[in-house]
């Protein structure tokens, strides 16, 4: 008898608003809490970007620095080494670097600003472990980079070889030139100074 | 076979559902002061939620947790909002229990048939207490160090074993970054006891029924509503008319919590005190330090015993017995009825006097001790114990108060006595007039609430409808 | 019944206004008052500025980061590099001490306190009173000495602004040594006002440093009240709609 009391499409409309509402108050709840996971202020600072000189830097040399709790290298590469990068084509997996692995400036034969100096995340695109330079084999087909891990090997553009377990070239990291021999790894605008 | 056959074939979820929402029937006429049962509970799975995200920055180091604090507040995205509803949740959650035990004394929930959800209510309370005391070292100030601290040193004072025991529980001769560690833990376990304990209150409370504020009994009422036969005509089905009220009630409750997390966290400094901005220094105490608002009744009830015979530990065990009291409740209430409505204005009276006694005390706790705070808390400590001793005189109906009830009577009397003598005899401090106001109102109480209605005329109960009103 | 309700409803409102009445008190009778604008950037600004040249050398605010004052207080990231950080700190670095803690302890006897959170620690009001309560004192270690905060081991950083004061005490009835007035002994850079405000800003940029979400909390505070209202006002009339039910079977 008290159904026909019942307006039911009143209760259902405001059923739904109230628990429309409740959702996006439940959102709006979730959102600082997962968003207290992302990386802080300190995590930021920390991965700020890192200054590198490399006045010193000689051919075939490799220097590791820390960018982000990652291995970056800047290796300077011989005239002999980039005269090789060509030959290496047949047996690369992406020889033009058309994935997205770079940013825009380093998307050329060399996948670097300067032809000669190389800057790479030092991190395999297979599981992440950091594969080994071998400056020795610059000039041959046996790979410049080896990764211990799983046998990916790269030629000394990062670019990685067809038939081993990495499927992406190796990463170039954002970077710039604040002067000729001065490099900022971890930014490319005019921000820092 | 749909997959809700399935599940329930293995696990009784819809039963569940139905034994504890669509076919739970409560009592229909709650008032406001059930809404605090509901409230608590978000407020824990808050607390838990909240309490989890911070254990994920927070240090629990001697060098590191000050700092790991500060880097909540400003370096994770998002942490301070997420340590003020911690902290002003810790705070709500106390506010929402205490007037929901307020709604237990208001209405004798705590009577026949319904003493073990009081128990358990009661073990809740102590483990929130626990947790919360165990918590409030972790930000590592000074008001955290120097109230840990004091709260141990409380132990010390037992006979013989204090000194061993209160080291065993800081694992150190001070509060150090050993007790940090420790204290971390248990921070984090007890709650999720917590959650156990909440579970056996409800399901004790489901098996009897609740209770309401007429005290009727809706099970023994006549049968049969709208929704079915066999249940108490007096009962709605807790969904959804309960989930929609307490769901209103929640909203209103936001409406306050996040008004304190949003615009006054620190609360005028009583839900985060300002000596706590500073980090915990174990060579300079604070000029004047309290607990947190929350324990300061029973802070005021420890100050207000003094030593006797060498030992502090009478402090301690009157601060206990005020907790403890509490179990004996179900017991010590000889009322034939259950809710104040319908019990005599003895009973009514006495309640009010109190809640304003627990109320002073806890200010009193907040305050340095002087002669005149300490006196007053003295005669609130015996008010409050009084409020329950008295109990089986003032609530009976004259030949119900029992062996027991004399006994309690004399007790009351002589805790009165004692502190006629401290007054009297120990505090030529103390303004004459003060003494005797004082002197004058306990002995009032003793003989309205101890000595009238027992023992001279009985207080009148009124007749309890036979269905639940409003 | 819902007589005594009411009244021990009012008896615990009562029961309560002592207690924030207590709260709101607090010892700092003879202080004299100031106003804090946090969205007074300038005046932040211009506090910032005096921090880092005068207390950052012995102090720290080792919580707060160089690239937050940047975004709170509208200081180009460039400004902050140039004229803010004299070591070699990084613009996401905390605002750390020139002088290292060790040295500063040894010369001063005690540590410099970090500051990071004294504007919560202390009030505004006692902040700014200390800072313009200096007094030359030829008795103490530093040479100074100070009203609001008695035998303070810090020297009067800011007496180039302020100038040299001395402190004229009077001995009251019980005998006791009660502060009177200050007495100019050589002027400063700075006019008494002009003192004032910038102590003003300066306090202003403490309790800032003490916790810079405050603005942004209060912001979003408003826009959660305002949902919550619509919240409550929906589930209110969710509420009545489903208890005509109840009613109805009376």
């Amino acid at each position: 008898m008290t159904d026909n009391h019942v307006n039911s499409k009143r209760r259902r409309l405001l059923t739904i608003a109230t628990s429309a509402v409740g959702a996006v108050g439940a959102v709006g709840l979730v959102v600082p809490f997962a968003g207290s996971l992302s990386p802080s202020e300190k995590a930021k600072a920390a991965g700020a970007p890192v200054n590198v000189d490399i006045s010193k830097l000689e051919n075939g040399q490799q220097i590791t620095v820390e960018w982000r709790g990652k291995p970056v290298w800047i290796i300077k590469r011989s005239q002999e080494a980039l005269d090789f990068l060509p030959e290496m084509t047949p047996s690369l997996v992406d020889p033009d670097s058309n994935a997205d692995q770079q940013p825009e400036y380093a998307r050329n034969e060399h996948r670097s600003i300067k032809n000669d100096v190389l800057v790479l995340v030092g991190i395999c695109t297979h599981l992440g472990c950091s594969p080994k330079y071998r400056p020795e084999l610059s000039t041959s087909t046996e790979g410049a980079f080896l990764c211990a891990c799983h046998g990916s090997k790269f030629d000394l553009a990062g670019r990685v070889y067809s038939n081993v377990p990495a499927p992406k070239n190796l990463e170039v990291p954002p970077h710039m030139y604040l002067s000729d021999n001065e490099i900022l790894i971890g930014s490319d605008e005019g921000a820092a100074s | 076979m749909s997959f809700n056959t399935w599940l329930n074939d293995r696990l009784p979820v819809g039963q569940a559902i139905k034994d504890h929402l669509t076919e739970y029937y409560a009592p229909k006429n709650f008032n406001f002061w059930y809404f605090f049962g509901a409230l608590s509970l978000v407020v824990l799975i808050l607390q838990i939620v909240t309490g989890i995200l911070l254990a994920m920055n927070y240090k629990p180091d001697a060098e590191l947790a000050f700092a790991s604090v500060e880097y909540i507040m400003r370096d994770v995205w998002g942490g301070w909002f997420v340590r003020y509803m911690h902290s002003t949740g810790a705070s709500f959650f106390f506010i929402l229990i205490y007037l929901h035990m307020f709604r237990g004394l208001l209405y004798g929930s705590y009577k026949n048939p319904r003493e073990l959800v009081w128990i358990f209510g009661m073990v809740i309370y102590i483990a929130m207490m626990a947790t919360a005391f165990f918590g409030y070292l972790l930000p590592w100030g000074q008001m955290s160090f120097w109230g840990a601290q004091v709260i141990v040193n409380l132990f010390e004072t037992l006979p013989i074993i204090g000194e061993s025991l209160s080291q065993w529980i800081r694992g150190d001769y001070v509060i150090s970054d050993i007790t940090l560690n420790r204290f971390y833990a248990f921070h984090y376990l007890i709650p999720f006891i917590l959650v156990g304990l909440v579970v056996l209150h409800i399901l004790a409370l489901h098996q009897v029924g609740s209770n309401n504020p007429d005290g009727v009994e809706i099970k023994k009422g006549p049968k049969g509503n709208q929704w079915s036969d066999t249940a108490p005509k007096d009962g709605v089905p807790f969904h959804p008319y309960y989930t929609v009220k307490d769901i209103m009630g929640l909203s209103v409750f936001l409406i306050f919590f996040f008004g304190v997390v949003f615009f006054m966290p620190e609360m005028g400094g009583y839900f985060l005190e300002q000596p706590n901005f500073e980090p915990a220094n174990p060579l300079k105490t604070p000029e004047h330090i309290a607990p947190v608002w929350y324990f300061t009744p029973y802070y005021a009830i420890l100050r207000a015993v003094p030593s006797l015979a060498g030992t502090q530990v009478w402090g301690v065990l009157g601060m206990g017995a005020a907790i403890a009291v509490f179990f004996f409740l179900p017991w010590l209430d000889r009322s034939p009825v259950k809710s104040v409505r319908y019990k005599g204005p003895s009973t009514r009276l006495f309640l009010i006097i109190f809640a304003i006694t627990f109320l002073v005390l806890g200010w009193l706790g907040t305050l340095p001790p002087t002669v005149e705070y300490t006196a007053m808390s003295q005669f609130l400590s015996v008010v409050y114990f009084m409020f329950f001793f008295l109990m089986p005189c003032y609530s009976g109906t004259g030949d119900n108060k029992g062996l027991s009830g004399l006994i309690l009577f004399i007790v009351s009397v002589l805790l009165y006595l004692g502190v006629l003598i401290l007054w009297w005899a120990q505090t030529p401090d103390l303004a004459l007039w003060i003494k005797t106001l004082y002197t004058v109102l306990g002995a009032g109480l003793l003989f309205y609430f101890g000595v009238k209605p027992g023992w001279i005329k009985a207080d009148e109960i009124k007749v309890v409808p036979e269905r639940v009103t409003g | 019944m819902r007589n005594v309700m009411k009244k021990t409803c009012i008896a615990l409102l009562c029961a309560f206004l002592p207690l924030s009445a207590q709260a709101a008190g607090g010892g700092s009778a003879n202080l004299e008052h100031v106003e804090i604008r946090l969205n007074d950037t300038h005046s932040l600004q211009n506090g910032a500025k005096i921090f880092v040249n005068y207390c950052l050398g012995c102090h720290s605010a080792d919580y707060m980061r160089y690239n937050r004052l940047s975004a709170d207080l509208d200081i180009p990231e460039e400004i902050v590099l140039r004229d803010m950080i004299s070591s070699d700190a990084k613009i996401g670095d905390p605002m750390t001490a020139v002088m290292p803690v060790k040295k500063s302890a040894e010369w001063f006897g005690v540590t410099p306190p970090d500051l990071s959170l004294t504007g919560r620690l202390r009030d505004a009001k006692w902040l700014y009173n200390y800072f313009i309560s200096f007094y030359v004192d030829p008795d103490s270690v530093s040479g100074w000495n100070n009203t609001v905060f008695e035998n303070v081991a810090m020297p009067h950083v800011l007496a180039d602004l302020q100038g040299r004061r001395t402190a004229v005490f009077t001995t009251d009835e019980d005998g006791q040594k009660k502060f009177d007035r200050f007495e100019v002994q050589t002027e400063g850079q700075m006019s008494d006002e002009e003192f004032k405000s910038a102590m003003k800003d300066l306090t202003g940029f403490l309790v800032y440093v003490g916790e810079p979400v405050k603005l942004k909390r209060v912001k979003y505070g408003i826009y959660v009240m305002l949902f919550l209202f619509v919240l409550a006002f929906l589930s209110w009339m969710l509420k009545t709609e489903y208890w005509r039910d109840i009613k109805s079977s009376h």
